[in-house]
Parts: structure tokens; C-alpha cells; sequence
């Protein structure tokens, strides 16, 4: 099925909240009404004509410009043989959304990831906690605005630029040559 | 005194177990983060009562480079060779997944003739990566002797890449648009020189540790894979075939030249036990390597002679902002992702990799249930994970 009957579909079915099918590039992706997540997603799994078996990715998008998180879900059905997008518009300053775990098993460590490095927060999900980072980590490191911590447990996270005060060899030469010169003169 | 316990279930969370084995006197053992068989710095929690395990818990992050982040900062060209740390043993299946999501991206054309390249360098890098993955398994397992086997033939396969692009290891190989270099003079007599060696090699492999009786019995109904519980964790690559399912993105979504190039999908049959048990992962990339073989052969004779190898790209690469790809490439680990979000100047807004290696880590939680300590390093190794295509 083409994207444009695989979105007639779910439109028949739940209404207006399915948002109109957006073009980018040659991925179209249909916006979804957030607390409707689960049950479209149950959906997308058990009906025999969508059959999508496999949520293949989920990634988040930080967007300040529009004080909005998308959180972006790619399925794909092994036997159908073919894909959709979905995406869920979040509000930047409290990003909260039904975790679908209970669909799909591969969510679990991929809604983990999303929670550890962008910060929204699945609610329902078995065991949300960090997964890259230690778990007293402070910020989420994709967010456009994340600055660093300057320590962690008195391990710094800086360290000086190799390159402070770097100086070429032969500006290095001259520089000593004209030095000399001063010195003479 | 310890109490008879349950199980842990999958809806306990990680504080919960902790407290209950504390409450019930089960052993915690912590196999990793530098532990030989866990195929780099990952971390097992093990609940076990005596030598039967209860639960592992994986631990992963210890080689977190935050690479997605860095792909924000970097222009699309100057985070390729970046791309090469996100699997180092096959690093030039990361840089084609990159490359082919900015020329998505930007709708830029490769030239045949450097598809053709790049389809050599990854066949041979998948070669590679799968002789240490049968190698490291086989050792893992307590069979010493095929690992330098393994590693001889790869060291060939390591001289061949290095005389193509200067690298033994992160090669940088690929270009947007294209292949940094043209193959070196009579490259192609010696690739096919390499071939005729390895198909005897691989032979002599499968005598040798294959079919080998023990080995058989100590792999076969080993944290057997059912299809349906593949999909629902999304196993990629070998992992998911070796359940029976044939899917490859080569196939089923052809890409670059792929659909000039014959070729079989090795899929699981459950030869010797159960269909989706460890013996049948090693025996799938076994095979997958004749198959490499043969696309090789098939490339060494169809590729063009125009020696064109990189498409009109402009020096300063910039897409409209909030424009987004999505390339899906069949990596020796299993299907591997970009998610690219084209940004406002000349780097990416959002990068963002999925890897075979991650997901194959989420279902080492519920295959464990009720396994040996000494099986969990054959599921690990027949899973085939990298420690740093987990992290990223």
C-alpha cells in the first residue's frame, strides 16, 4: 500500500485526530493527536490490511524555533512490505506522551533513548531511566539548548584546547627572527 | 534463609529487582563492563541462583561518543569520517548509510561506476566483519582454533581495503556523491585472486568448525528466536533470517546496484535444532559470506569502465531546513538507519542512527530467563553486538 491509502485508512477510521499527510522529501508522514498514540498504534499492528508488525524507529526532533518536540515513529510490516511515518507534535517545556510499548516490544530501549537523550517523558513505560548517560546526569544532551555540566562526580568535563596558543612553526621563526632584531636595534 | 521467588517479570522495574535480590539472597554478579566475551565495555546485571540465570540486565552507555549530537555540528561532508566510530568493525556500511541519506537528501546522483566501488568496499568489509563475528563466537564458545583462521583471512581482506583507501580500519572511503578514490591498477585480479582462496577457505571452515560435532551440541537449541518475537524486538540482518524470515534490504528495498547483482538470502532452517538457535546466526553469516563471494565475482565483471567516481556535488552542501531522508541499507549487523533533518546552514539539524546492534540488546533481558551463565556469552557472541554501534 502507498502512504496515501495507508493514511486514507487510518483517517477513515479515527477522524480528524489523523492530520492532514505532510510532504518532506520523498517521506510523507502523517501528525497524530498525542493521547491518541496507543490506540492508533494498536491499530496500525492488528489490522490485516496495515499489518505493520515492526516499529523500525523512533527518534525526536527538537525544534526551539517552534517550542515543539516531534517525536518521530517509522514503521514498517514484514509482511506487507511496506512503510509509514507518524509523528507526534509535543509542547517543548512539558513533552509527555503514552508510551506504546505494550505494541511493540522494540519500543522499550528506543523510547529509553529518546527519554535519556532528548527528555520526553513516556508515561506507562516498564522501566524509563537513563541508558547512555548515569543516571544523576543533569540536561538531555539533544535538546538545542543543553549546556554541559562542568562536572560530574569531580571528573571534569572540560579539558584546555590542545590548539590555546597555538602558533604555526614558520609564523613561530618570524616571530623570533623580528624579536632578535627589536633586541639589536 | 532465601525464599523461593518468581521469576522477574518484564513489567518489574530495574529498582524492584534490586530490591529483590536483596530480599531473597539471589546472587548479583556483574559480568562486564570489562569482561573479554561481551565484545567490548558492556555491562551485565546477573540475577542468578547458582549457575542458572534468572535475569541479565544489560547495562550499556559505557561508550557513549554522543556521534548524533556531534552530526549536528559537523557539515554533512565533514561528519563522514565520524560515521566510520559508529561500527568499527564494519565501518563502511555506516558511511554508506550517511552518504545515501544526504544524497536523498540533496538529490544528488552517483555515477555507476562508483556504486560499483562502494558495493566492493562494503562486500569485502562485510567478509571481514563476519570473520571476526564466527571467529569471536567460535572462541567465546571454547574453540580456540578457528579464531586465527578467521583472523588470517581477514588480515587479506584488511591489505585489500588499506591498498584501496589508506585505512586497515575507519576508512573514510565513501564521499556524498561518490568514492574518495579510484581502485588501484589491477585491483580487480587481485580481489578475484582473494575470492578463488576464500571459497576453499570457507569450506575448510565449515569442516572445521561448522558442522563440528561438539560445536553442533553445544550451539543447537541455544535461545532459539521464534519469527514473531524477532519482529516484535525489530532483530535486523542474520539475527532476524536465522529465524526463518527472509528479508534483506538488498532484496526487498534494492539500492545502489544491488538489483543487477544475483544473489541468495541465506535464511534458518533449523538444522540441527530448533529454528532461530545460535548455531543457525553462526551458520547464516557463514553463508552470507559465500554470498558476498559470489556479488564480488558478479561486480568484478559487470563494473563500467568510465571510471567516473564522484557526481556532481556542490562544495558547500545546504538543504532547505526541516527537509528530512531516511536511508534503509542492509549493513553486516542488519538493516541500519539514518534519520537526517536538514538544518539551516550547512550542517544537519538532527541526525540520527538506528543500528541492528541496540535492538539486539533489548531482547537480551527476556532471552536470558532460566539460560546458563555460560550461555549468555554464546547468546551475546551469536548475537553479534558491537559495543559502540549500541552507544553511538
Amino acid at each position: 500500500m502507498t502512504f496515501e491509502e495507508i493514511h486514507q485508512r487510518l483517517a477513515a477510521k479515527f477522524g480528524d485526530r489523523i492530520g492532514p499527510l505532510a510532504p518532506a522529501n520523498k517521506d510523507a508522514f502523517a501528525p497524530v493527536q498525542t493521547p491518541a498514540i496507543v490506540e492508533i498504534c494498536e491499530f496500525l499492528k492488528t489490522d490485516p490490511e496495515l499489518a505493520f508488525d515492526c516499529l523500525i524507529n523512533l527518534s525526536s526532533v527538537d525544534w526551539p524555533k517552534k517550542n515543539q518536540i516531534e517525536v518521530v515513529y517509522h514503521f514498517w510490516s514484514y509482511q506487507k512490505q511496506h512503510s509509514f511515518i507518524v509523528k507526534c507534535l509535543l509542547d517543548r517545556a512539558k513533552p509527555e506522551l503514552p508510551s506504546v510499548t505494550s505494541v511493540w516490544n522494540a519500543a522499550n530501549w528506543l523510547e529509553r533513548e529518546q527519554f535519556d537523550l532528548m527528555g520526553v517523558v513516556f508515561t506507562d513505560h516498564p522501566d524509563l531511566r537513563r541508558i547512555m548517560l548515569p543516571d544523576d546526569w543533569v540536561g538531555n544532551p539533544l535538546r538545542k539548548d543543553y549546556a554541559e555540566q562542568p562536572e560530574w562526580h569531580n571528573i571534569t568535563t572540560t579539558r584546555e584546547s590542545p590548539l590555546d596558543g597555538f602558533v604555526r612553526l614558520d609564523e613561530l621563526v618570524k616571530k623570533k627572527a623580528s624579536e632578535k632584531k627589536e633586541v639589536l636595534q | 534463609m532465601s525464599k523461593p521467588l518468581e521469576i522477574p517479570t518484564m513489567d518489574m522495574t530495574h529498582k524492584e529487582v534490586m530490591r529483590r535480590i536483596e530480599y531473597t539472597g539471589d546472587m548479583l554478579l556483574n559480568m562486564g563492563p570489562q569482561h573479554p566475551s561481551t565484545h567490548g565495555v558492556i555491562n551485565f546485571l546477573v540475577q542468578t541462583d547458582g549457575e542458572v540465570m534468572k535475569r541479565a540486565i544489560p547495562e550499556v552507555g559505557y561508550l557513549h561518543r554522543s556521534i548524533e549530537k556531534i552530526g549536528e555540528r559537523c557539515t554533512y561532508n565533514g561528519f563522514m569520517p565520524y560515521t566510520d566510530r559508529v561500527d568499527y568493525i564494519a565501518a563502511m556500511f555506516a558511511n554508506q548509510g550517511w552518504a545515501m541519506a544526504v544524497e536523498r537528501l540533496g538529490g544528488f546522483q552517483v555515477p555507476k561506476y562508483a556504486e560499483y566501488c562502494r558495493v566492493i568496499a562494503c562486500e569485502l568489509n562485510r567478509i571481514a566483519s563476519h570473520l571476526i563475528s564466527v571467529g569471536t563466537m567460535a572462541m567465546d564458545v571454547g574453540a580456540v582454533t578457528p579464531f586465527p583462521y578467521a583472523l588470517r583471512e581477514r588480515e587479506f581482506i584488511n591489505d585489500l581495503l588499506e591498498e584501496l583507501c589508506g585505512a586497515r580500519l575507519t576508512y573514510n572511503y565513501l564521499r556524498i556523491g561518490g568514492v574518495a578514490f579510484d581502485l588501484p591498477t589491477g585491483y580487480e585480479d587481485k580481489v578475484a585472486h582473494f575470492l578463488d582462496h576464500f571459497e576453499k577457505i570457507l569450506d575448510e571452515f565449515n569442516r572445521l568448525i561448522t558442522y563440528n560435532e561438539i560445536f553442533i551440541k553445544r550451539l543447537a537449541n541455544l535461545a532459539p528466536i521464534p519469527a514473531e518475537m524477532a519482529i516484535d524486538y525489530c532483530l535486523v540482518g542474520p539475527n532476524l533470517r536465522a529465524s526463518g524470515l527472509s528479508f534483506d534490504v538488498r532484496k526487498q528495498l534494492p539500492y545502489s546496484v544491488y538489483p543487477e547483482l544475483h544473489f541468495e538470502v541465506p535464511v534458518g532452517k533449523g538444522e540441527v535444532g530448533a529454528k532461530g538457535d545460535a548455531w543457525d546466526r553462526f551458520w547464516c553469516r557463514v553463508e552470507e559470506m559465500r554470498q558476498c563471494c559470489r556479488i564480488l565475482r558478479q561486480c568484478l565483471a559487470q563494473i563500467p569502465k568510465d571510471k567516473e567516481i564522484m557526481g556532481k556535488v556542490p562544495r558547500k552542501i545546504k538543504v532547505p531546513e526541516g527537509v528530512e531522508a531516511y536511508s534503509r541499507i542492509e549493513s553486516a549487523r542488519g538493516d541500519m538507519q539514518y534519520y537526517v533533518v536538514g538544518g539551516a546552514g550547512e550542517n544537519a539539524h538532527r541526525v540520527k542512527i538506528r543500528t541492528g546492534s541496540f535492538t539486539a540488546m533489548g531482547i537480551i533481558d527476556e532471552l536470558s530467563r532460566g539460560l546458563m551463565i555460560a550461555d549468555l556469552v554464546a547468546l551475546i557472541a551469536s548475537l553479534d553486538v558491537v559495543a559502540p554501534e549500541i552507544d553511538r
